[in-house]
C-alpha cells in the first residue's frame, strides 16, 4: 500500500516537471486565473449597469429634463438625445437597449392630471438586461414624477420592504467572479489531464509505464493529484487575490470548506478529462468532444442562468454533470454561508460522479491504448 | 565534371550552443549517386535540409543546381526540381490516405494535370510493384512498402536532384536490397538525375559513386569509396571510416568479446507456445513457438510488419494474446503481475522516455518506480556504465539518437531485470555507437546472466546472437544458431539466408519491372500563386476528414445537439420560483395579500414557515428563493391605516434572479394595492400621475428562446470551426509531414487557404443545418434578409477557421493548440459577444476583448437578421469588419508559419 502511494507520488512529481517544461501552458493557466476572471467579472455585468439609453424628448420642459437626468450612472450610460425618426435605426443597430420617449405637452398633461403616457422601447433580444432594466426605468420615472409633482404622492396602505439576502446590493461581480473561477477550473482540469494523457499515448510513454510495476489506476491517480494540485492552488490564490482583493468581493462563507470541496470537484472533472481521452482516438477527436462538453458544463450548470429556468428534462440531464453540483455547492458555501451539514449531499454526488468517470476511464484505459495504435 | 549539384562554402549551423555544421565547404557532384556517411548527430541531416531549402541558412553560402538558396526567388524556382525525403520511415506521407491518393497529392503540388498524374502514378506504381496495393492506406503498409511509396512521391515530378535522408534506416535487408535495385533502375532511365543520400550503413555506401565522410560538423574525406579506403589504408569502408575519426572517438578498438554462454539450469526464461494475436481479421502473429534459455541472447529478425513488435508486446503483457500462451520464468504471464514486471526490462521501438525530463530525472523516476533501495547510487552507476555523465542535465529531445538509445537501455536495466526485451534497440544508431551498445549487452548476458530478446535489421548484430529466428507475416520461418542456419542452406552470410527464407515465403514478389518513360523537363517557370497547389492541400485535408467519420459526425451533429441544449437551457425567463410565507397574522387580510402570490406563474408555493429561524435556514439551504414575512396584527393595522410593513426576503446569491424576482414582487404588490383600493373605495384609481407603456421590441413575448437561438449560432460557429482547424498545422509539425510544405513550391497562402477550405465548407454546412433547426424546431423565423445572413456567416466562418489556423501556426504542440484555442475562444465568445450581456453594456477590458474577437461583430448580424428583420444596408459594416478579421487571422498565421525551420 505504501509502495503504491509512493509510486503515485513519484508519477505525479513527473507530471509537475512536465508542466513546468511547457511555458505556453503555464502562461495560459496564469491568464485564465487572473485576466480572464477580472475582465469577465468587472466588464460583463448581468445587473443593469452601463445600460445604453436614448431619449426622445418632444416635450423639452423642466419636467422632461428632470426625468431625463434621473437616469443616472452607474445604472445607465449618459442618455443620448435622438429624434423620433431615429428610434428604429438606433435600436436596429443595437446601439441602445432602451429608448424613452416623452410625448409633446408631457409636463402640461401631468400637471393637468391627464396621465400622459411615456413610451419605453426595449430591445427584448438583450435578455439579461431588458426585463430588469425596464422595471428600473419605470420605477425611477414614477418616483421622480411623484417627487416633482406636489401632492401627487399618495400614501400606500402597505409598506412592502424587499431585502436581498446574502448580497444586499445585488452586485453581479460577486456572482460572476466566483462562477467564472469555477468555469475556468472546469476548463483547465478537463483539458490539462485529457490532453496530457493523449500526448503520452501518442509518444508511447504510457506504454512504457505499463511494462513497469505501475497500474493504470496509479497513472490516473497521479495525473489527478498533480494537475489537481496546480489548479486548486492557482484557483485558491485567484480567489484570495483577484476575487477578494482586486474585485473587492467579500467572501462570506468558509474558504477552507470551499477549497476542500474544490479538491473533490477537481477529482471528478479531471477524471472526466481522462475518460474523454480514453474514448477519443486522436487529439482532433478529443478537441471536438471536449469543446462542446465544456460549454455545456459551463453554461447550463446554473453558473450563468438560473437552473430553475431550464426545462425539467434538461435539469435532470445536467445532474450528471459535476459542475451543476459544484456550482450549487459553491453558491451555498460562499454566499449563503452554508456548512458541511447543508452541502454534504452535493459533495457525495460529486464523489459518486467522479468515481463513475474514474472507473469507466480505468476500464477503457488499456483498450484505448490498443485502439489508438 | 559539370557544375556541382550542391555546393556549400563556409556553412555554419548552430542549434543553441551546439554547432551542427562547423564551417563546411563541399561540392557534391551532379549526375551521380552521392553519399554522406558518418555517425549520428554529425550534421548530415542539417546539411541535406539546407540543400533542400527546408532549413534557414545561418551562415555561409549554399548553391543548389547552380543558384543561391539564400534567395527566395531561386528557392521557388528550384523547388520544383528537387525532391526531398526526410528521415524517418514514411514521415512525409499521410497515413489515412491510400497509396494512389498520396501520390496524387504530390502530383498536384507540382501542378500536374489529371491526365498527367494518372499516367505518372500508373508508371511509378508499376515500376515499384506497388500497383496491386494502390488503394491501401499508407499507414497500413509495411516498412519496405512505405519506403517505396516515399520514393514514388519523390520522383513524381521528375526531379533533377533527389535528396534522401537515411532512406533505409529501420528497414529489413530484403527491402533494402530491393530499394537500391529500384534506385539503380530509375537512375538508368534518367542518367542526368543527381541523388544525394545520407546513410549509416557502410555496406550501402560501398555502391555509391562518390562519398563525403563527416564527423562533428566537418567533412573528413571525400572521393569514391575506393579513394576513401585508400586514404585510410583499410580494406572495408566501415573500418576506413573509423580510422579517419579522431582517436578519442574511435570507440573500443578491441574485438567484440566472444565469451561463451553460461548454461543455467531450470525453466526457460521465455517460452511461447502457439502464441497468436489477431486485430480484427488481420492475423499479426500466427502460432508462434519458441523457448529462450536463461542467459541467452536471442535475435528476432524479419521484415517490417512481420509481427516482431506485436510478439514482444505480448511477452511484456502490453497486449493480451488472442490464443496460445507465453511463460516467463516458467509461469504463465498474467496482466497485473507486478512481481514479474520487476524482473523484465523493455525498450520499445520508438523513443518512449519523457522528453521534458532531464536524463537524470528520467533515471531517478524509473529507479523510484521500481523501488530500488539505493536510488542515488544506482543512478550514478548507470550514468557511469552507459557513459551518460556528460549529459546528465540535458533533456533527451536535444540528444543524438545514439545517446538517446543508450539512455533507454540504461532505463531498461536500472532495476537489474533478468530478462531484457529490446525492440530494434539499434535502429538508426551509427556503427561506433552500436558496437558500444553491444559490448554492454554481451556483458549483461555473460556476466550478469541476463536473458536478452531483441529484434534487429543488422546482420552483423544477428551474427552475435546465440540463436536467431526469422519471422515473416506473423509466422516463425526458421530458428537456430547463426551457424546452423547458414550450414543448413549452404550459404556464407546470414543476409543471404535471410533473403532466401523471405523470398521462399513469398515476400518481394510485388517487385515490378515496368519501364519509366523519359519526359520533357518540368516547366521552368513556377508560378507565385497556383490554385492547383491550394486545391492539393484542400483535397488532401478533405479526404482525411472524410476518413475520420467520428470527427465528421461530431463536427456536424455536435452543433445541432448543442443548439437543443442551449436553445432550451440558456434561459433568462425566471419562473417557478420556490417561495414560502411566514404568516404571523393569519387574518383575512394577510391571506388576501398572499393569494396574489399563489396565483402567479412566477412562483411556486412551498410549505409555510413557522419561525424566524426556519425562514433563515430554508433560505440558506437554497430550498427557498423567496420568503414573505407578514407581521402579527397586519390585518388590524391595515384596517387602521397604520401602514403595516411586509418583509420580503430574496435570495441574492444569484443577482440576476434576485433582481428579476424583485421586479415580480413589486408588480404583484402594486396589483394588490390597486385591488385593495378598489375594495375600500369602490372605484378604480390610478396611483400615479403618469403611465408608462413598455414595448418589448423584436421579441414581443419576451421569450429567451427567440433571442438565444440566433446567439447560439454565434457560439457554435466560432468554437467548433476553431477547434477543428486548431490542429491543422501543428499536427503536420508533430508528424513531420510539414516538410512537404517546406520542400515543394507550395506557398504559405496556398497551404493555409487549402487547409482552411474544407473546414469552411463544414462550418457553412453546419450554419445551414442550424438555421433549419432554428426555423423548424424552435420556430424562430428569419425575419430579415437570408442572403445577408449567409454572407455574414461565410465571412464569420472564414474568420473563425482562420483563428484556429493562426493558433495552430503559432504553437508547437497539439496539446498547446487545443488548450490555447479553447481558452482563448471560449471566454470572449461566451462572455463578451452579446450572448449574455449586450455588447453596448460591456466596459473596460471586457469591451476591448469583446470587440477584438469576431463573435461580437457577428452577433448583431445573426440576431439582427433573425429577430429584427434587418438587411444588408444595416449590417454591411459588421460584415466588412468580420472579413477584415478573416484576413487578419490568415495574415497573422502566415507571419507565424515559417516556410523554413530554424
Amino acid at each position: 500500500m505504501f509502495a503504491r502511494l509512493a509510486r503515485i507520488f513519484r508519477l505525479g512529481i513527473k507530471e509537475l516537471y512536465s508542466l513546468r517544461a511547457d511555458p505556453v501552458l503555464a502562461g495560459l493557466i496564469l491568464y485564465t486565473f487572473t485576466v480572464a476572471i477580472y475582465t469577465v467579472a468587472s466588464g460583463a455585468k448581468f445587473e443593469v449597469e452601463n445600460a445604453a439609453v436614448a431619449v426622445v424628448d418632444e416635450d423639452q420642459t423642466a419636467l422632461s429634463k428632470r426625468l431625463r437626468d434621473a437616469l443616472l450612472k452607474p445604472f445607465f450610460k449618459e442618455p443620448v438625445l435622438i429624434g423620433a425618426d431615429e428610434v428604429d435605426a438606433a435600436m436596429d443597430s443595437g446601439r441602445f437597449v432602451f429608448v424613452v420617449s416623452f410625448p409633446p405637452k408631457f409636463e402640461h398633461d401631468v400637471i393637468a392630471g391627464r396621465q400622459p403616457t411615456i413610451q419605453l422601447d426595449i430591445d427584448a433580444t438583450a435578455m439579461s438586461q431588458a426585463g430588469n432594466g425596464a422595471s428600473y426605468i419605470q420605477n425611477i420615472l414614477i418616483q421622480e414624477v411623484l417627487a416633482a409633482v406636489p401632492g401627487a404622492a399618495t400614501t400606500q396602505p402597505v409598506n412592502v420592504v424587499i431585502h436581498a439576502m446574502f448580497n444586499p446590493n445585488l452586485n453581479s461581480a460577486w456572482f460572476t467572479s466566483v462562477m467564472q473561477l469555477i468555469n475556468n477550473v472546469t476548463m483547465l482540469a478537463v483539458i490539462l489531464a485529457g490532453a496530457a494523457l493523449i500526448r503520452e499515448r501518442e509518444h508511447g510513454t504510457i506504454e512504457h509505464l505499463l511494462v513497469m510495476p505501475v497500474t493504470p489506476t496509479e497513472i490516473m491517480l497521479a495525473k489527478i493529484w498533480a494537475n489537481g494540485l496546480v489548479i486548486v492552488v492557482a484557483a485558491t490564490l485567484s480567489l484570495l487575490v483577484v476575487v477578494e482583493r482586486l474585485l473587492g468581493v467579500p467572501v462570506q462563507g468558509s474558504v477552507p470548506l470551499f477549497v476542500a470541496s474544490m479538491v473533490v470537484y477537481q477529482f471528478s472533472v479531471t477524471a472526466l478529462g481522462i475518460l474523454v481521452a480514453t474514448v477519443s482516438t486522436s487529439m482532433a477527436q478529443f478537441g471536438l468532444i471536449v469543446m462542446p462538453a465544456l460549454i455545456v458544463m459551463n453554461l447550463l450548470s446554473g453558473a450563468t442562468t438560473p437552473m430553475e429556468s431550464m426545462p425539467v428534462w434538461l435539469q435532470n440531464v445536467m445532474q450528471l454533470s459535476p459542475s451543476t453540483h459544484f456550482v450549487a455547492l459553491s453558491q451555498a458555501v460562499l454566499y449563503r454561508g452554508a456548512g458541511l451539514s447543508v452541502i454534504w449531499p452535493k459533495l457525495l454526488a460529486l464523489l459518486g460522479i467522479g468515481a463513475a468517470f474514474f472507473l469507466l476511464a480505468g476500464l477503457r484505459f488499456r483498450k484505448a491504448l490498443q485502439a489508438a495504435q | 565534371m559539370s557544375e556541382p549539384a550542391i555546393a556549400l562554402s563556409g556553412v555554419v549551423h548552430r542549434y543553441g550552443k551546439t554547432r551542427a555544421l562547423d564551417g563546411v565547404d563541399l561540392a557534391v557532384p551532379a549526375g551521380c549517386m552521392a553519399g554522406l556517411i558518418g555517425p549520428d548527430g554529425v550534421g548530415k541531416s542539417t546539411l541535406l535540409s539546407l540543400a533542400a531549402g527546408v532549413t534557414r541558412l545561418q551562415q555561409g553560402n549554399v548553391r543548389v543546381l547552380g543558384g543561391d538558396m539564400a534567395q527566395a526567388a531561386w528557392r521557388r524556382q528550384v523547388g520544383g526540381r528537387i525532391a526531398y525525403m526526410p528521415q524517418g520511415l514514411g514521415r512525409n506521407l499521410y497515413p489515412t490516405l491510400s497509396i494512389a491518393e498520396n501520390l496524387d497529392f504530390f502530383g498536384r503540388l507540382f501542378g500536374q494535370g489529371a491526365v498527367e498524374r494518372r499516367e505518372r502514378i500508373a508508371e511509378l506504381l508499376a515500376a515499384t510493384g506497388l500497383a496491386p496495393f494502390a488503394d491501401r492506406a499508407a499507414g497500413k503498409l509495411s516498412g519496405g512498402m512505405k519506403q517505396k511509396l516515399g520514393i514514388c512521391a519523390a520522383l513524381i515530378h521528375d526531379p533533377d536532384l533527389v535528396i534522401l535522408d537515411e532512406p533505409t534506416t529501420g528497414v529489413d535487408p530484403l527491402s533494402r536490397r530491393q530499394f537500391w535495385e529500384l534506385m539503380e533502375r530509375l537512375r538508368a532511365r534518367r542518367p542526368g538525375m543527381s541523388v544525394v543520400v545520407a546513410t549509416a550503413y557502410m555496406e550501402e555506401a560501398e555502391r555509391f559513386d562518390w562519398l563525403a565522410a563527416m564527423n562533428a560538423g566537418k567533412v573528413l574525406a571525400i572521393g569514391s569509396p575506393d579513394d576513401i579506403r585508400r586514404q585510410a589504408g583499410e580494406t572495408t569502408l566501415e573500418r576506413a571510416f573509423v580510422a579517419l575519426l579522431p582517436e578519442a572517438e574511435r570507440g573500443d578498438a578491441a574485438p567484440m568479446p566472444d565469451l561463451p554462454r553460461v548454461v543455467h539450469d531450470g525453466a526457460p526464461a521465455i517460452e511461447a507456445t502457439g502464441l497468436t494475436r489477431r486485430f480484427g481479421d488481420f492475423v499479426a502473429v500466427d502460432q508462434v513457438n519458441f523457448r529462450i534459455e536463461k542467459g541467452e541472447i536471442f535475435g528476432f529478425l524479419g521484415s517490417n510488419g512481420s509481427g516482431k513488435s506485436t510478439t514482444m508486446k505480448m511477452l511484456t503483457g502490453l497486449l493480451p494474446a488472442s490464443e496460445g500462451e507465453a511463460r516467463l520464468f516458467g509461469a504463465k504471464l498474467a496482466g497485473g503481475d507486478m512481481a514479474t514486471r520487476k524482473r523484465v526490462g523493455y525498450m520499445s521501438q520508438a523513443f518512449s522516455l519523457y522528453a521534458e525530463l532531464t536524463v537524470r530525472q528520467n533515471l531517478v523516476l524509473h529507479a523510484r518506480l521500481f523501488e530500488i533501495a539505493d536510488v542515488e547510487g544506482r543512478v550514478a552507476e548507470m550514468l557511469e556504465r552507459f557513459d551518460l555523465a556528460d549529459v546528465v542535465d540535458v533533456r533527451p529531445e536535444s540528444l543524438p539518437l545514439g545517446i538517446r538509445q543508450r539512455l533507454q537501455l540504461a532505463v531498461a536495466v536500472i532495476h537489474r531485470p533478468e530478462i531484457l526485451i529490446l525492440d530494434e534497440p539499434t535502429s538508426g544508431v551509427d556503427p561506433v555507437a552500436r558496437d558500444g551498445f553491444w559490448r554492454t549487452l554481451i556483458e549483461l548476458s555473460r556476466q550478469d546472466g541476463v536473458t536478452i530478446f531483441l529484434s534487429t535489421h543488422f546482420m552483423n548484430e544477428a551474427e552475435r546472437c546465440d540463436r536467431i529466428s526469422l519471422m515473416h507475416a506473423g509466422k516463425v520461418l526458421a530458428i537456430g544458431t547463426p551457424e546452423e542456419l547458414k550450414r543448413e542452406r549452404g550459404m556464407d552470410t546470414l543476409e543471404e539466408v535471410f533473403i532466401a527464407v523471405l523470398e521462399e515465403a513469398g515476400m518481394g514478389r510485388e517487385d515490378g519491372e515496368a519501364d519509366l518513360r523519359e519526359r520533357p523537363a518540368a516547366p521552368a517557370h513556377v508560378r507565385r500563386f497556383d490554385v492547383g497547389r491550394l486545391w492539393a492541400y484542400a483535397w488532401r485535408e478533405a479526404l482525411e476528414i472524410l476518413r475520420d467519420r467520428a470527427r465528421l459526425a461530431f463536427a456536424l451533429i455536435g452543433p445541432i445537439l448543442l443548439m437543443f441544449a442551449f436553445g432550451f437551457g440558456i434561459s433568462f425567463d425566471v419562473e417557478d420560483l420556490p417561495y414560502a410565507v411566514f404568516d404571523q397574522d393569519q387574518s383575512a387580510q394577510s391571506r388576501q395579500l398572499l393569494e396574489s402570490f399563489e396565483g402567479s406563474r412566477y412562483f411556486e408555493t412551498r410549505p409555510s414557515i413557522a419561525s424566524p429561524d426556519e425562514l433563515d435556514q430554508r433560505l440558506k439551504d437554497g430550498e427557498l428563493k423567496l420568503a414573505i414575512e407578514v407581521p402579527t396584527d397586519f390585518g388590524r393595522d391595515l384596517l387602521r391605516e397604520r401602514q403595516p410593513e411586509v418583509g420580503v426576503f430574496v435570495d441574492g446569491a444569484m443577482p440576476f434572479r434576485a433582481e428579476t424576482t424583485r421586479g415580480y414582487v413589486q408588480g404583484i404588490a402594486l396589483g394588490y394595492l390597486a385591488d385593495a383600493q378598489l375594495r375600500t373605495t369602490g372605484k378604480e384609481t390610478e396611483p400615479y400621475p403618469i403611465t408608462i407603456e413598455p414595448r418589448y421590441r423584436y421579441n414581443q413575448a419576451f421569450k429567451s428562446v427567440n433571442a438565444m437561438v440566433p446567439s447560439v449560432i454565434v457560439l457554435m460557429l466560432v468554437l467548433i470551426p476553431a477547434i477543428m482547424t486548431a490542429l491543422g498545422v501543428v499536427k503536420e509539425k508533430e508528424t513531420g509531414s510539414i516538410t512537404n510544405f517546406q520542400s515543394t513550391p507550395v506557398t504559405r497562402v496556398e497551404f493555409l487557404l487549402g487547409k482552411q477550405l474544407p473546414y469552411v465548407a463544414i462550418a457553412f454546412t453546419s450554419f445551414i443545418t442550424l438555421v433549419l433547426v432554428a426555423r423548424i424546431i424552435f420556430d424562430v423565423p428569419v425575419k430579415g434578409s437570408l442572403p445577408t445572413l449567409a454572407l455574414g456567416s461565410l465571412a464569420y466562418v472564414l474568420a473563425t477557421t482562420g483563428f484556429g489556423l493562426f493558433v495552430s501556426s503559432f504553437v508547437r504542440s497539439q496539446v498547446a493548440a487545443i488548450f490555447a484555442t479553447a481558452i482563448i475562444s471560449i471566454i470572449p465568445a461566451v462572455n463578451f459577444s452579446g450572448l449574455l450581456v449586450p455588447v453596448s453594456s460591456l466596459s473596460g477590458g471586457a469591451r476591448l476583448i469583446g470587440l477584438s474577437f469576431p463573435a461580437a461583430w457577428y452577433q448583431p448580424v445573426s440576431v439582427g437578421v433573425f429577430t429584427k428583420g434587418l438587411g444588408f444596408a444595416s449590417l454591411w459594416f459588421n460584415i466588412v469588419v468580420i472579413f477584415l478579421f478573416a484576413l487578419g487571422f490568415i495574415g497573422a498565421a502566415m507571419v507565424a508559419l515559417r516556410k523554413r525551420s530554424a
